[in-house]
């Protein structure tokens, strides 16, 4: 018996240590191949970096659904926006032609672009879903520039690994890894349904990002970071929805 | 006779021979893993039912198809207060919004149920559980067993020795409906209403009709599970509390069974 019991011990311990061991190991790789998302801390953490690696492993060429012109939306629901600042009225009353997107961070040349610049790139569309956390829904067709296109125009360094983007309102803001700043639904949109994008879903510009849920798609974007940390941001927490409660990664 | 960990077990009473349960050699009731794995599931099941009610009443309408807002008729609407004041619901007040956190703990809760299950359903079919302990003896599937089965539960009467030991009929089909139907069936509708998960496997949304579908399918098979929890422990409680939840603590059961 007490033989069963030592043999049972060693084996418990021996089966322990290598489990650490395992997932000390399992940490550094998730580490090293960009799967541990920044809000892995706390008592959620082993939660959302499962759901990030995996999803990273799993989606990171994956295209969104698309659906057919008869499915969008009638009308697109603009669902409650936070009252918006006097900056955005003033671009507004201007009909928006003085909108900048400042572009800064690893990038060849820090750039401003204006609505219209952004309008004179090859423009592309998606008939996408766009699925908000709380459990509603509706689809609708987005017009804009590809964000890839536009980190092109200025060039990002190789050790780029996130794009922080900010809206008009300074404590909105999100950032996501580089599979999805490259991915090729991820917009910046200025248009939606044939006409331009309206106030209530984000116009003039915002950043459109399919594959995740509506809060990761920030509305009334001006300034993209480009960078290799999230650290220096906010908490470090990579965006202002965990330090909100709401996980960074929200490809569920 | 406790040579190595398991003990000849005869029941009280019951002539081993003769009986439904023959004397068996047996280390306990449940093994460690189906006791182990139980509680886990048992935990992260709260986590997901406190959780899940929280994520529902942030916009309790439901709809079918792919999409569903508060411009779109519903297929029905809770009678509840909502959380948002996006959501139209009369009460003129919204419940405290707690969607941050509970969205975190609803999927880590997920995660752990579902690697939880694998190891029971990999273990389960290395071990034969399935086929020794869930899957119903084919004498007992006739419609006079099955009546009986039927009107002894409905008589309240109290279970009988034997099924200490092993299950009657009635479990077994609950047990394998829970775990092979409804548990893949809250997985699968809970997967569908990923946008990142169902860009990969599209087919995970489609088959079902749609997101909005699938997140109402998804509220039907978590009731479903949680009306399956109410009579799993009514029937727990009818059984014998004490003798039940050692059974499924310790492993050991009842009187006749006496320590290794």
């Amino acid at each position: 018996m007490s033989d069963l019991s030592r043999r049972k011990l060693i084996k418990t311990g021996l089966a322990a240590t290598a489990s650490i061991a395992g997932l000390g190991v399992a940490a550094r790789i998730a580490q090293k191949y960009g799967l541990v998302p920044p809000d892995h801390g706390g008592i959620y953490g082993l939660g959302e970096t499962l759901t990030y690696a995996s999803q990273r492993l799993l989606t990171r060429h994956s295209l969104a659904r698309e659906f057919p012109r008869s499915q969008i939306s009638k009308p697109p629901l603009a669902n409650e926006i936070p009252p918006l600042n006097e900056a955005f009225k003033r671009l507004q009353a201007g009909g928006f032609t003085d909108w900048r997107l400042s572009v800064n961070g690893m990038v060849d040349q820090s750039a401003s672009f204006s609505l219209a610049q952004l309008k004179s790139y090859p423009s592309r569309s998606q008939i996408t879903l766009l699925a908000c956390e709380e459990g509603w829904s509706y689809i609708a067709e987005w017009i804009g520039v590809p964000l890839s296109h536009v980190l092109n125009v200025v060039g990002i360094h190789p050790q780029a690994r996130y794009i922080v983007y900010f809206s008009i309102d300074p404590d909105w803001w999100e950032s996501i890894d580089m599979a999805d700043a490259m991915h090729p639904q991820t917009f910046l949109a200025y248009g939606m349904n044939g006409n331009d994008l309206p106030v209530g879903n984000g116009g003039p510009l915002r950043l459109r990002l399919p594959r995740q849920l509506g809060y990761k798609s920030v509305k009334y974007i001006t300034h993209l970071m480009v960078t290799d940390s999230l650290k220096g941001f906010g908490k470090g927490l990579g965006s202002a929805s965990p330090e909100g409660g709401y996980a960074w990664y929200a490809g569920i | 006779m406790a040579r190595s960990g398991s003990v000849q077990v005869t029941l009280g009473g019951v002539p081993s021979s003769a009986s439904a349960v023959p004397a068996m050699t047996v280390s306990s009731r449940h093994s460690t893993l189906v006791r182990v794995t139980h509680w886990i599931t048992t935990l992260c099941f709260f986590a997901l039912f406190v959780s899940g009610v929280e994520i529902v009443i942030s916009h309790p309408r439901f709809y079918w198809g792919e999409t569903g807002n508060v411009l779109t008729t519903p297929l029905f609407k809770l009678p509840i207060p909502s959380s948002r004041a996006l959501v139209p619901t009369g009460y003129g007040y919204v419940l405290p919004d707690q969607n941050g956190w509970s969205r975190y703990l609803h999927f880590q809760a997920a995660w752990v149920a579902v690697l939880t299950g694998l190891l029971y359903l990999i273990s389960g079919l290395f071990t034969g559980h399935f086929w020794k302990n869930l899957l119903p003896h084919k004498a007992d599937l006739s419609w006079p067993r099955f009546s009986i089965a039927i009107a002894n539960h409905l008589r309240f009467e109290r279970p009988s020795e034997a099924e200490a030991w092993s299950y009657n009929v009635l479990q077994r089909l609950t047990y394998l409906f829970v775990i092979f139907v409804l548990f893949p069936l809250v997985i699968w509708t809970g997967l569908a209403m990923s946008p990142a998960f169902v860009s990969a496997v599209p087919a995970t949304v489609t088959l079902l009709g749609g997101q909005q579908s699938a997140r109402t399918i998804h509220f039907f098979v978590s009731l479903s599970l949680l009306l399956f929890l109410l009579v799993h422990v009514v029937m727990v409680c009818l059984a014998g509390f004490r003798s039940r939840m050692r059974a499924m603590i310790t492993g050991r059961t009842g009187r006749h069974m006496e320590r290794i």
